[in-house]
């Protein structure tokens, strides 16, 4: 890239305030988990009953849950949990849908079309619907949880790769690399890939809200991460119940979770409007 | 049209057996003993070798899967162990609570979504047309449980205009049961009209740079005609999709928000089920759930075709 295509970019993208907005609050998050990886203020795995659902105060910003613990140091955790279930669950679904959307592009058959078809299938149901389904089997859980997301990602990212390499597989620098005889994959790594790689981005970006999404309301139904590890979904869970007498115990976990999905469906809209703008994001999960 | 129709009855035939498929193989083939577990750790090798043969788990696997797609064609469900009773019986009385919540919450979305999508759009990249995605986005942001909760504090808790949960039966009069299924409905909703709002919106604006649009104002006619004659009726078409497609995130979101509302619904069996270990209700409601998926994904392709002007068959493969 030129130096000053580079320089208009980044002169496009100040001019977004959904992606200037959506970048502030998903820094915020994920520098937020940074911060809760290396310590938060009070320790999350100890109990202290005689704390318990403390108002906010000068030593706890924002009270302390039904445990005794801080609720601002929960939050934090929370906010860790949820980037790493993000990472990992577009991490499965990048892994393994862009090499398979771009194979199903780059050849033709039966084999593609039944690859294809049962993605379909897999993206008429939502990940919560397969995530259900598995924690029936192995049982709730955190890893099961992630796992039934990472499925769900690898359908829509084969969707969108394979839909971004067809665009580019028509254009003459693609047949003009296969006349002079590139190998395939050559073709598909040097050629398509960088090409379809926007539409990637900003998918990934979207993905990785919903998987927050999904996680905190596995997590809420007691089926994602299971206790004493902290999650947004299962303080809410525990908030439900001290909901007459406690009710800001209720708000706080999810406005967190807002803030998230917020920030980052802003950036993925951001990013297309800078680096596609005729792109149709895929919204489902 | 017929041999649409046809084409559209045969593929809806092999969607529903690919995904009586695949929840027999998850549930059934992959590791893991069903009968183990139903019954625990603690199991004895007796009971566990009772309920093996009470299941057929000792028949293979393709006997077994035709086993149960056979009951399933003649309506048997099998029996819950929980309950005691047969899984169609508890389905039927379930589904009285989360069919009407999907629809209510349906109409909804739709009753918001048209009107405000159409606004942005006319009113595109100015205040207006910020003001409605601004609150889709928030909307989209927003977890419908989250929500649910929220308007619990508020109505319930607050103001006590409504119960915190609950679900009063259709037997006791439409009323109560309807104020039941208000604040649930609206929780389901929100998510469901921020994404619609958002393609009415840019369907409505594809139509405005078609060709006929452009020539229906060249000849005089005015903006308000030119959008109830000509751009309405042409943006429902991508809506009808979407709406069809968002029907199974509808049904997903209503698992969780009937939990949040203690709502006896599906979603609510579902989640019992699967903490007491209720693998054959668990797998009968999966596959119901799968089959109502594909189902109104037929329907809305043949609504598709009814309201698209074009002539069928060339215009969908």
């Amino acid at each position: 890239m030129s130096g000053t295509r580079q320089k208009s970019l980044i002169r496009k993208a100040l001019h977004r305030p959904n992606l200037v907005l959506g970048g502030f609050l998903t820094g915020f998050i994920f520098l937020t988990a940074l911060a809760a990886a290396i310590g938060t203020p009070y320790p999350t795995d100890g109990v202290s009953i005689a704390e318990r659902l403390q108002p906010p105060t000068a030593a706890h910003w924002l009270g302390t849950d039904s445990l005794g613990r801080d609720l601002l140091s929960m939050l934090m955790k929370g906010a860790q949990n949820a980037m790493l279930m993000g990472c990992v669950a577009v991490g499965i679904g990048l892994a393994v849908g862009v090499p398979a959307g771009l194979y199903a592009a780059m050849r033709k058959g039966l084999s593609v079309d039944a690859v294809m078809r049962l993605s379909d299938l897999i993206f008429a149901f939502p990940a919560i619907l397969t995530a259900v389904l598995i924690a029936a089997l192995y049982g709730p859980g955190v890893t099961n949880a992630i796992l039934a997301v990472g499925i769900f990602n690898i359908a829509v990212f084969a969707r969108v790769t394979r839909g971004a390499a067809l665009n580019v597989m028509g254009r003459q620098f693609v047949t003009a690399a296969a006349a002079i005889g590139r190998p395939p994959i050559a073709i598909a790594i040097h050629h398509v890939l960088p090409n379809a790689a926007g539409a990637i981005i900003i998918q990934a970006t979207i993905q990785f809200a919903v998987a927050i999404l999904a996680e905190a309301g596995l997590s809420y139904l007691g089926l994602g991460v299971q206790p004493p590890d902290p999650s947004w979904g299962k303080m809410l869970n525990d908030a439900q119940t001290l909901m007459f007498t406690h009710p800001m115990q209720a708000v706080v976990p999810g406005a967190a979770i807002m803030v998230a999905v917020l920030g980052l469906n802003l950036l993925g809209d951001g990013l297309r409007d800078v680096l596609d703008p005729r792109l149709r994001i895929v919204r489902s999960g | 049209m017929l041999s649409y129709l046809a084409h559209r009855a045969f593929n809806l035939a092999a969607a529903l057996l690919a995904a009586s498929l695949l929840v027999f193989v998850i549930l059934s083939v992959l590791p893991g003993d069903p009968a183990e577990i139903m019954l625990g750790v603690g199991a004895t090798p007796e009971s566990l070798a009772a309920l093996r043969a009470e299941l057929g788990l000792n028949e293979s696997a393709v006997i077994r899967y035709f086993d149960w797609i056979g009951g399933v064609l003649h309506g048997d469900f099998g029996q819950s162990m929980t309950y005691g009773v047969p899984v169609a019986e508890l389905v039927l009385e379930r589904l009285q609570v989360t069919v009407p919540l999907a629809i209510i919450a349906f109409l909804m979305a739709v009753a918001v979504a048209l009107p405000f999508g159409v606004f942005a759009a006319v009113n595109r990249n100015r205040p207006g047309d910020y003001l409605v995605m601004g609150f889709s986005q928030l909307g989209l942001a927003v977890p419908n449980f989250w929500f649910g909760i929220l308007l619990i504090l508020i109505f319930a808790v607050q103001l006590h205009w409504f119960q915190a949960g609950g679900f009063a039966p259709w037997a006791d009069g439409w009323g109560p049961a309807l104020k039941s299924l208000l604040l649930p409905a609206v929780a389901l909703a929100l998510s469901e009209a921020a994404i619609l709002s958002r393609v009415v919106r840019s369907a409505t604006l594809d139509v405005y740079r078609e060709d006929y649009v452009r020539t229906a104002r060249a000849k005089g006619l005015s903006k308000p005609a030119v959008l109830f004659r000509h751009v309405l009726r042409n943006m429902l078409l991508p809506v009808v999709t979407i709406m069809g497609l968002q029907f199974a995130f509808l049904i997903a979101g209503a698992v969780v928000v009937e939990n949040v509302f203690y709502l006896p619904g599906l979603g609510r069996l579902i989640l019992q089920a699967i903490f007491q270990r209720d693998l054959v209700v668990v797998q009968n409601i999966i596959l119901l759930l799968a089959g109502l998926v594909v189902l109104v994904n037929f329907i809305v392709d043949l609504a598709y075709a009814l309201i698209d002007p074009r002539p069928h068959g060339e215009a969908h493969r």
